[in-house]
């Protein structure tokens, strides 16, 4: 999963700025026949991984989102119909799909700000503890994050049932008795906040472990150095730490923007489907629920390739703000 | 240089992609009607599991033996499929032929999909020529039938009743509710004597419960001219059905907030706790019920209608056995349906899981034998309806739309006319293929 190979591509970044400055020269005039095509034959592996299942699927996305493709389509009943953008102007003037857009929007950036400032303090904190407590912590955390998604959803569930809940029955013991049937999941922000919850819970340690090795990271005859020129503990965050973990976070942040805006487990076991009158829909169930529960695989497509573009757009920008400001090479 | 490698690259892949636009379209499957007839060989059956199932094993082991009797160099191979992967299942099967089963068993909501994709076999004259057929209920029947064609014989139906706990109604004095009006006071009263329990538990997203409202007040789910279909939520008597319903989810009958998401299983399961002094459950539910704590304090009535002494149409559920349409032994696998959907088998059917059958005489039989059975059955007696048999069902379905209608209304988001406007309107977008 990509979520593995961050924390290990982010530490060399930090490790070693300008390391690689003054090889690839003399690489190039010692190897002239063969250097032409290295890097490509070292690459083809991934390239051709890439393609295959990446590239692919993805041009399949686009051909399909151009389709009238129904089921009958699909087992041949009926004949394949091209329809260019119809698909799309279909989802553009649905309201309904506005919405979904908006909840997509507002949950995904809501999950993201949770997490990042739960993994980062938490991870300021890790630095402070003793090593048994730290341990202790992220043990704990790992487990989280190690709960599949189905399972800690459905667990979740289990602690917010109305009248079984261990959570309303702990808050009715203390005196909060209109918690008694309370039901976290009729409301839509309620509902929306409970599976954000959720969210966060399992995906803050990623962020944690992350910039727990960028702190450490960060040489500490730098730190030594700015303290003895006089900063304060704020400026050494401010003008040291945070420059030097800019690169993890913007992977940290990028990471968990993708994997927000796509979250579908949690909102499909913990709002049923979508929630009370489908209020609890994001894009990736409102996709499912078309392509697939109702078998217009043409329109589930086109909502597809409307979020990923979504995405690229998001990460392309944040990629080109941060290489504008020269932190990101 | 790393520059013209990159220029080569990507004309490469340009061109690539050139060759893929030219050449491709989405992946579609030949057109699967079958060629040949068969009468030997391997007879493919799918059958839905069931939680309990060893006495449907052994009744469908009990035909399949039968026919292997009558017919030499046959063999029938049945798979038991389950009921939630059913959709990837049948489309697989759909897509590829080879994979696919000669004889299915099947939701008949789901038959219109089915048809669309072209996957089951038209049985019209088949169901013609043979005898038994003559007795099967007519409305039941009618829910195979797309364009007057028949794609499937109904091998056994669901029929829900409004259940009642006796010891509640007779201490709040009440008799069993004889209009719609009075299902309402009675859980009204009930809940207001007795604050922890539910006037009558039913849903949000329990449509079989509350279609028998709108049709009660003479409305419809949608009408139909020639094969083209016109939501019909919109109207003064679908309205009012729809507004006696919501009446139902309100904090002094069962409250919205925890009723609001329950479907039909989740309402009956609040009766079998016994938390609620009603519901609207299936005569598959009778077991459960029985073997519950309230097993000894409830009895059934069909649900009424507006006016006392009438019944309200109920939702016509059930299953089929049907042909596909890819097998290469359409006679030898009808001659198999004509078996295990015999009136025999049914009753046996009925015997081993409660399952009542499609024909109207065996069902008289069965209410002989089982007096429980009879509101169920004089509410098949009075009519019942089904929901449009059309591919754009699935699409309904699956948006929910029938259970926004009523959640809005319920959750304070939209009135009895906006919610029904709604979903006519997105009903009525499905219907067009829109």
């Amino acid at each position: 999963m990509i979520e593995q190979l961050a924390p290990g591509a982010a530490a060399p970044e930090v490790a070693a700025p300008g390391a690689s400055t003054g090889r690839p020269k003399r690489r190039r005039s010692t190897m002239v026949g063969s250097s032409r095509w290295e890097p490509w034959i070292y690459l083809a592996p991934a390239l051709i991984v890439l393609a295959a299942l990446l590239v692919y699927p993805l041009y399949q996305l686009v051909v399909v989102s151009l389709y009238d493709y129904r089921q009958a389509q699909v087992s041949g009943n009926a004949p394949l119909n091209f329809v260019g953008m119809e698909n799309y102007t279909r989802l553009f003037t649905d309201p309904q799909f506005w919405t979904v857009l908006g909840n997509t929007v507002v949950f995904a950036a809501a999950c993201v700000i949770g997490t990042i400032a739960v993994g980062s303090a938490l991870a300021i904190l890790a630095t402070r503890l003793k090593t048994w407590v730290r341990t202790i912590l992220f043990v704990v955390s790992l487990g989280a994050w190690a709960t599949p998604a189905m399972t800690g959803s459905a667990v979740w569930m289990f602690l917010f049932d109305p009248t079984l809940g261990l959570v309303n029955k702990v808050l009715t013991s203390v005196g909060f008795s209109s918690f008694a049937g309370h039901s976290w999941t009729y409301d839509k922000w309620s509902a929306f906040a409970l599976v954000g919850a959720e969210v966060i819970w399992c995906s803050f340690p990623f962020v944690m472990v992350t910039i727990y090795a960028g702190i450490l990271g960060v040489p500490g005859e730098l730190i030594e150095a700015a303290k003895i020129d006089g900063a304060s503990t704020w400026q050494v965050v401010r003008s040291i730490i945070l420059p030097i973990l800019r690169p993890i976070l913007v992977v940290v942040t990028i990471q968990s923007t993708i994997w927000n805006f796509k979250v579908f487990t949690q909102i499909y076991v913990m709002t049923n489907g979508g929630g009370i009158a489908g209020q609890n829909l994001v894009l990736n169930v409102y996709s499912y629920q078309q392509a697939f529960a109702a078998s217009l695989y043409g329109r589930g497509s086109a909502i597809g390739v409307v979020m990923t573009l979504i995405l690229l757009a998001v990460t392309m920008f944040y990629l080109r703000a941060q290489r504008r400001s020269g932190e990101l090479v | 240089m790393n520059k013209r490698i990159f220029v080569v690259g990507a004309s490469a892949a340009a061109t690539a992609v050139a060759l893929l636009l030219g050449a491709c379209a989405p992946a579609q499957t030949d057109a699967t009607t079958s060629s040949g007839d068969e009468s030997t060989g391997t007879l493919r059956v799918w059958l839905f599991s069931e939680v309990n199932q060893a006495p449907k094993e052994a009744v469908v082991n009990e035909a399949k033996a039968e026919f292997e009797k009558s017919h030499e160099g046959v063999t029938v191979d049945v798979q038991y499929i389950g009921v939630d992967t059913r959709a990837e299942r049948f489309k697989a099967a759909f897509n590829d032929p080879a994979s696919a089963p000669d004889v299915a068993e099947f939701g008949n909501t789901d038959l219109a999909g089915y048809v669309d994709a072209g996957g089951l076999a038209d049985v019209t004259d088949k169901i013609k020529g043979w005898d038994e057929a003559k007795d099967f209920d007519g409305d039941i029947l009618r829910t195979t039938e797309i364009s007057g064609k028949n794609y499937g014989i109904p091998w056994y139906i669901g029929v829900r009743a409004l259940y009642y706990r006796t010891d509640l109604f007779e201490a709040a004095g009440l008799k069993a509710p004889t209009t719609l009006a009075e299902v309402e006071s009675s859980a009204r009263a009930i809940r207001a004597a007795n604050p922890q329990v539910i006037g009558i538990a039913t849903g949000g997203k329990a449509q079989f419960s509350f279609l028998p409202y709108i049709w009660a007040y003479g409305g419809e789910i949608a009408t139909q001219s020639g094969d083209a279909w016109t939501a019909a939520l919109d109207s003064t008597q679908a309205r009012a059905g729809v507004a006696a319903y919501t009446n139902l989810l309100k904090d002094d009958i069962c409250p919205p907030q925890t009723c609001a998401e329950w479907g039909g299983n989740a309402s009956v399961q609040e009766f079998i706790a016994g938390n609620a002094a009603m519901t609207i459950g299936g005569d598959f539910n009778r077991k459960a019920v029985d073997e519950s704590a309230v097993g000894d304090k409830y009895s059934v009535v069909p649900i009424p209608g507006v006016k006392t002494g009438t019944i309200a149409p109920a939702f016509a559920g059930g299953n089929n056995l049907g042909v596909f349409a890819s097998s290469g032994k359409q006679t030898l696998a009808f001659e198999f349906l004509k078996v295990l959907g015999s009136k025999e088998y049914q009753k046996k059917m009925f015997d081993a899981m409660g399952n009542l059958s499609a024909f109207t005489d065996v069902q008289a039989q069965s209410a002989k034998d089982v007096p429980e059975l009879k509101p169920f059955i004089d509410t098949l007696a009075a009519g019942t309806k089904f929901v449009p048999v059309t591919p754009a069902w699935n699409t309904i379905d699956a948006q929910g739309d029938l259970a926004t209608m009523i959640q809005t209304v319920v959750n304070g988001s939209a009135t009895v006319d906006e919610s029904t406007a709604t979903a006519t309107s997105t009903m009525s977008a499905a219907f067009a293929g829109k």
